[in-house]
């Protein structure tokens, strides 16, 4: 098991005494934690953890506050998580990483490419979703990794995943997997391609929650394949309330309704409501904001028109609000990755982007204004919050 | 033993730029190399057994792809990665 430590990180920037924010910064080529202080204004950046490697994500543990987890690849290497508990000072690598199982036709996990920590009462309890879509649990804070549930090997499931071939260039991915905070066997997934599914057993049982998706013209949405949900969301403070940004528009689900509500429909026509993440306030389940990009022809996959944008609604999608304030105004082609949009809990709510021209933006205005707090990073692929 | 060279992305695990391992097939001695360096094995071959798309092992210069090739004690190992990407 590899141990590392990152020698060659170096701390920037001046950091108050009193650090009370966190950034977890996952890129092509390693991963940053960024600290701020009690204002969030001053940041501190602590990196690269990985230098080289393709960091898909890192959360911290919320339950323990320090179990840090990194997923990690090279372009040559196969994939693996390396763990720390003393917040990126050393860290452990996964002496069995999720793996799918050896058989005739088997599959191989090129990348975990989720990590999610499971419900509060179950403490060491982690979910990963990987590249190809699988779907694995952790019992162990992390350190070793299973299959969860059957979903892999499912008939069904299998089929809806469709082949290698039916995924987006870097792969098709399992992602979103959501815990309701009510109840630890009530979890949902979603899948690019391939729907977005809920079990109410523990993963005995899965079912796809698609009906109000659409889906490319000309494809059937009644075929669970075809759908592409970018980026699912629960609502902290109403967790019967789900967003979704879907390769198809934004949309909005209510439980115990299974129809989906396609809230983009509310964006400017000229924007469109196509994008990659979705970020929800902790406590206004009113409230979420997107960043949208430019899906026409080719899928440039850059901010519409080169004018980066997000967009908030406060009344559950019926409306849509434009903020820039502070964002270039002109000929910057860059875009924002599904895990790449987070919110802290502060008052008023922090939010922080990093875009694949390895910039960090940060708003304490809840998307108001926006400042940038690091340049030249990387290709960003996750942003994640945690209070320290 | 067996002396293995091993690939810069993987020095990290061994330490070092060649190593030695025990193992009367491939499949055996990269067995006893992961018992040594814990973790180097599944960076370089899957869950399915095969060697990863983008390494590449050679036993006295030539490319060997089946864990079931048999070793002798004066076999050299190199892994290396392939000349792939930018």
């Amino acid at each position: 098991m590899a141990k590392t430590r990152a020698k060659s990180k170096k701390k920037t920037s001046s950091r108050s005494k009193k650090d009370n924010a966190l950034l977890l910064v996952a890129t092509r080529k390693g991963a940053w934690i960024f600290r701020g202080d009690a204002a969030r204004k001053q940041w501190s950046s602590d990196g690269p953890h990985f230098l080289g490697q393709i960091i898909n994500h890192m959360v911290l543990d919320p339950r323990d506050g320090k179990t840090l987890l990194a997923t990690a690849s090279t372009g040559h290497l196969g994939p693996t998580i390396f763990r720390s508990t003393n917040m990126g000072k050393s860290w452990q690598e996964s002496p069995k990483p999720p793996a799918f199982k050896k058989k005739e036709g088997g599959r191989t996990v090129k990348q975990t490419f989720w990590l999610t920590p499971a419900h509060a009462n179950e403490p060491n309890v982690w979910y990963a979703g990987t590249s190809p879509q699988g779907l694995f649990r952790s019992e162990d804070g992390g350190v070793t990794w299973n299959e969860f549930s059957g979903l892999n090997d499912d008939p069904q499931y299998r089929e809806w995943m469709g082949t290698e071939q039916d995924g987006t260039p870097d792969g098709p991915k399992l992602h979103s997997v959501i815990i309701d905070p009510r109840d630890p066997k009530h979890l949902y997934f979603a899948m690019s391609g391939g729907g977005v599914h809920e079990t109410l057993d523990g993963g005995q049982h899965w079912k796809p929650l698609i009906e109000g998706m659409e889906v490319v013209a000309g494809f059937d949405p009644k075929t669970v394949t075809f759908h592409d949900p970018h980026c699912v969301r629960l609502c902290p403070s109403n967790p019967d309330r789900l967003y979704q940004q879907n390769h198809c528009g934004i949309y909005r689900l209510d439980r115990p309704a299974k129809v989906w509500k396609r809230i983009g429909k509310a964006m400017p026509a000229k924007i469109g409501d196509v994008g990659f993440p979705m970020v929800v306030h902790p406590h206004d389940d009113q409230r979420c904001w997107v960043l949208p990009m430019d899906g026409q022809t080719v899928w440039p996959r850059t901010s519409v028109n080169g004018e980066p944008a997000i967009y908030v609604t406060s009344n559950g999608g019926r409306s849509w609000t434009r903020l820039d304030g502070g964002l270039p105004k002109t000929q910057a082609w860059w875009t924002v990755k599904r895990q790449a949009f987070a919110a802290d809990r502060g008052a008023p709510v922090g939010l922080y982007f990093g875009t694949t021209s390895g910039e960090l933006w940060a708003s304490r205005s809840e998307g108001k204004s926006w400042t940038c707090i690091a340049r030249h990073l990387p290709e960003i692929y996750a942003v994640e919050t945690a209070d320290l | 033993m067996t002396k293995v060279l091993i690939a810069s992305p993987l020095r990290s695990y061994t330490g070092a730029d060649e190593v030695e391992a025990d193992g009367g097939t491939l499949g055996a001695l990269l067995k006893d190399l992961d018992a040594r360096y814990p973790g180097i094995r599944f960076r370089m071959i899957d869950e399915q057994d095969q060697v990863r798309r983008h390494m590449r092992i050679f036993i006295n210069g030539e490319p060997v792809k089946q864990l079931s090739h048999v070793l002798k004690s004066s076999d050299e190992i190199c892994i290396v990665q392939a000349l792939s990407g930018g």
